[in-house]
């Protein structure tokens, strides 16, 4: 355990270097922020001094060197645009941007699982159908479009809910949180089930698949000729085999959820990460886009490791060993 | 005899297929008395699984029942789906063929044997996993009480139907329902498995239906014995009766097509199997077998001191802490003509020979020289001209050819792949190759699934055939067919032996089998041959303890000659060694002519 442990933090700090290369060098050809932060009358003697001040007068691997040294450190750099530390620029919206997915996700297991299940257990009856169809709507329906819909639905046609913001937060451990006023979860619900509804459609799908094809094996009829009680057939023997396969999938699409809530934050005008990292793409402001993505990546890199832990505790074939493959 | 526990009258099962209901059996009438043993043996499809399950009434929504099915006075066709969970591993109990599969693979076994007993004899949590204790003490487990705490996956194939048979019998029930329980395992393990149920019947005074394709299990097992054949019971009788004279012909078929261990004894060459027609049951004499062994030329295939061996690593860096010796130093020849049987337990080696010898797993080390050429030092184009010398036929036929290729285009192939003629000749070709395995020509065209499975083996043998082999290497090529389908390829591939002198290395854990195609048989037990001789000498002289010990499990077609066997509960051994482990040197002592047997190490053969 202790070495796969190991292996995974290596595997880790070799994907977080490649990719701080990677973001660095692309950066560089994509252009000059100094050209976007500056206006066009600035004096060349300014433009020298912003340049210098950031430190892009000299080449790029003296550049990067810089920034290793620093980020090994812990600093990832000041941003160009707000000259506070680019962590702290994250760290202050990230709670709200993890509120949401989080709440999303469980919204996506609450409601998809129970649907999912039904929908394989009868695949064929009319309640079943229903749900593979408005399985198929969550696919595919645009999430901006269904946002914007729910908002002139709940929040200007029948006045239920509201449009835009987080609402009042209270403060868990120093972080502010939305869920624990009912202020806060009536702005959470709309952004986070427009945020869940693709996901909903994914574990409905995945859940109906592999109660389907759970359903057919040979423990199963076992377990029948056991005699034992549908109940606890699909409770024990289908459904904990069933979670297997979906753990996987859940995982990723957590990562997904936190990294790329752009749209529904943007839709929902919710204070997350996803609208600091557009406008910092914009000017180009490279230190938040770098600790954007490095953070990104440990994020994956834990829920990764978390899913294989969760997967060797429900499945007893998964063991865990050094040196994945 | 007393009055029957189990009635069937007048039983048929219909499927819906397609809107349509379409009957699988009809009209089946099946008594079985109090401790008795009733066997039910048929081919695939002729609806004997579908009986076992319709009794349990576990076919799902498309299947539709009508008859009679008194079990203790009720009619377990009238009763409430609840009423019949309750007599479901309770009052019946059932055990499955497949034991890896049959066991929940995420569920600690204590749990999947204590769930049956919390849910019929209502025990609390603690009382449930003492009773598990003592049941798989029952079925003869070692240190029962640990094992309750572990996952199916550290159970072997025989164990686990162990634990099936441990959780079968938790409740006591008065019948217990077998559906092929040993087809899937080692003839070993098998044999334990029949003495275990034969012994808990004993002790349980329970009835057993015992269904099966196997006659030597039906000879060894049971009392009386219903033949099925396409949904119809065709005879019933005691299992004496349909033995010493069988009345309908397909009985007769499918007991002159039961390949006999021993049957051979005073014959040195292969043998065909009799023939016989389905609907009249008469016999097609069997043609006698020429000897096609060419002493005259050099052996097509020359194996020495092969050695495989697949590391198992560990820990972060991947360090080889040990090895599975899968074939430990093998040595043999195979000439033209001739016919040399590997034989062996699932893990023995044989499998991994059969691929090592055409590369297609890398060896450790020896050599290996088919005609001139050196397989372990062959480069890419050599490698191709070795593999159109030899030839691999494989066991499933059904993963063997690619579904979405016509069966022509998958004959062609080969021949287009090695450049052996220009394609407009092909066409000429696969028409020929179809007739020499006994399809027809005009089948070209046709999809694999629009075949059964004795015919699509004969496709796989076509394609093989395709390139003018000298050696073919049939791993458990007819294992996975029915037994009359298996005496037909077994006579097609003697057939093609004597039209073609082609050299068959046949793989194989089926002994009767084996006897019956040799000319030379190897014994291999944990990587290594532990005797060798010409297939006669083998069979009536046998020299090592395993060759002994697997003789005597395979079950006797005859139920005049039932043994009682008193079994160990061995299991059959993984060859792993750790790192920098050595062999001792082999030393084989020469019985007769030919005969060699490998000197018995310290360590005595299970």
């Amino acid at each position: 355990m202790s070495s796969y442990l190991l292996s995974r933090l290596f595997q880790t700090i070799v994907t977080l270097f490649v990719m701080s290369v990677l973001v660095f060098v692309g950066l560089y050809m994509v252009g000059n922020p100094v050209d976007v932060l500056l206006s066009s009358s600035a004096t060349p003697e300014e433009r020298l001094h912003v340049i210098q001040s950031f430190g892009l007068d000299r080449p790029v691997w003296e550049q990067y060197l810089v920034f290793l040294s620093k980020a090994l450190q812990g600093d990832l750099g000041n941003s160009f645009v707000f000259n506070q530390p680019a962590l702290d620029l994250i760290f202050q919206r990230m709670p709200a941007t993890l509120e949401l997915a989080f709440v999303a996700l469980l919204m996506a297991l609450v409601i998809g699982i129970p649907l999912g299940v039904r929908a394989g257990l009868k695949p064929n009856s009319f309640v079943s159908r229903t749900i593979m169809t408005f399985s198929i709507l969550g696919f595919s329906l645009p999430t901006f479009w269904i946002g914007l819909i729910m908002i002139m639905v709940f929040s200007v046609y029948l006045g239920w809910l509201p449009a835009s913001g987080r609402g009042d937060t209270v403060e868990v451990l120093g972080v502010p949180v939305s869920f624990l006023t009912l202020d806060g979860l009536s702005h959470l619900v709309l952004p986070a089930f427009n945020l869940a509804l693709f996901k909903i459609s994914l574990v409905i799908r995945l859940t109906r698949a592999g109660v389907m094809e759970v359903m057919q094996l040979d423990y199963v009829r076992f377990a029948r000729a056991k005699g034992i009680n549908e109940r606890r057939i699909l409770r024990v023997h289908v459904l904990k085999n069933t979670l297997i396969p979906l753990i996987t999938v859940i995982g990723l699409e957590l990562g997904s959820l936190i990294a790329f809530a752009v749209v529904t934050e943007t839709i929902f005008a919710w204070p997350g990460m996803g609208k600091l990292i557009i406008d910092a793409i914009g000017v180009l402001d490279r230190p938040v886009i770098l600790a954007y993505l490095l953070i990104t990546v440990v994020m994956f890199s834990v829920i990764n490791l978390l899913v294989d832990i969760l997967y060797s505790i429900v499945d007893p074939r998964v063991r865990l060993e050094g040196g994945s493959r | 005899m007393n009055e029957p526990i189990l009635s069937i009258s007048n039983l048929t099962t219909e499927f819906r297929v397609g809107g349509e209901w379409r009957d699988v059996i009809r009209n089946v009438d099946l008594d079985i008395h109090p401790r008795e043993t009733v066997a039910v043996v048929g081919e695939s499809g002729s609806g004997k699984s579908v009986t076992a399950l319709s009794i349990m009434r576990l076919l799902g929504r498309n299947a539709r029942l009508s008859g009679r099915i008194l079990f203790e006075g009720q009619d377990l066709l009238a009763l409430p789906e609840e009423d019949m969970q309750r007599i479901r591993g309770n009052r019946i109990g059932m055990i499955f063929q497949e034991p890896m599969t049959s066991l929940n693979p995420v569920l600690k076994i204590g749990e999947q044997i204590t769930e049956v007993l919390i849910e019929h004899r209502g025990l609390d949590h603690a009382a449930a996993m003492a009773e598990a204790a003592r049941l798989l003490e029952k079925v003869r487990i070692p240190s029962a009480r640990q094992r309750l705490n572990e996952y199916p996956l550290s159970f072997s194939g025989g164990m686990r139907q162990r634990v099936v048979i441990a959780i079968a019998l938790a409740c006591e029930p008065k019948l217990l329902i077998a559906d092929e329980p040993t087809t899937a395992l080692d003839v070993t393990i098998q044999a334990q498995i029949l003495e275990l149920i034969k012994e808990l019947q004993k002790e349980e005074e329970m009835a057993v239906l015992f269904i099966t394709h196997d006659m030597g299990v039906v000879a060894e097992i049971s009392d009386r014995t219903a033949v099925m054949y396409r949904g119809d019971v065709v005879e019933t009788g005691t299992t004496e009766q349909i033995f010493k004279s069988p009345v309908h012909p397909y009985t007769r078929a499918l007991l002159s097509a039961v390949p006999q261990l021993g049957s051979m004894n005073g014959q040195n060459l292969p043998l065909r199997f009799p023939i016989v027609d389905m609907a009249t049951g008469s016999v097609e004499p069997v043609k006698p077998t020429v000897d096609t062994v060419r002493l005259d030329v050099p052996p097509a295939l020359r194996v020495a001191n092969l050695v495989t061996r697949f590391p198992v690593k560990k820990g972060i860096l991947r360090r080889t802490v040990g090895n599975i010796h899968a074939v430990e130093n093998v040595s043999f020849e195979l000439r033209e003509g001739e016919t040399l049987s590997l034989v062996g337990e699932s893990g023995c080696g044989k499998s991994t020979t059969g691929r090592s010898i055409l590369r297609l797993t890398e060896l450790t080390s020896g050599t290996v020289a088919i005609r001139d050429h050196d397989v372990a030092r062959a480069g890419k184009r050599e490698l191709a001209e070795i593999r159109r010398l030899a030839q691999m036929i494989f066991q499933d036929p059904f993963e063997s050819l690619n579904p979405r290729i016509r069966i022509g285009d998958a004959i062609a192939e080969p021949i287009i792949a090695h450049g052996l003629m220009p394609r407009a000749e092909v066409g000429t070709r696969v028409p020929q190759l179809l007739e020499q395995v006994g399809l027809s020509p005009s089948m070209a065209d046709r999809f694999p699934h629009e075949f059964s499975g004795g015919q699509r083996q004969r496709v796989c043998i076509a394609r093989a055939l395709a390139l003018n082999p000298k050696v073919i290497v049939a791993d458990e090529s007819v294992s996975a067919l029915d037994v009359s389908i298996k005496a037909q390829v077994i006579n097609l591939m003697l057939d093609l032996q004597e039209q073609l002198g082609l050299g068959y290395l046949f793989i194989s854990h089926d002994m009767a089998v084996v006897e019956r195609i040799s000319h030379r048989v190897a014994v291999m037990y944990m990587g290594e041959i532990v005797e060798i001789g010409p297939r006669q000498a083998v069979f009536e002289n046998p020299q090592h303890d395993y060759t002994r010990k697997l003789m005597s499990a395979v079950p006797i077609a005859d139920p005049t000659r039932r043994r009682v066997r008193h079994l160990s509960n061995d299991e059959i051994r993984t060859p792993y060694r750790e790192a920098g482990f050595t062999p001792p040197p082999q030393k084989y002592r020469e019985v007769d002519e030919g005969h060699f047997v490998l000197t018995q190490h310290l360590e005595p053969a299970a």
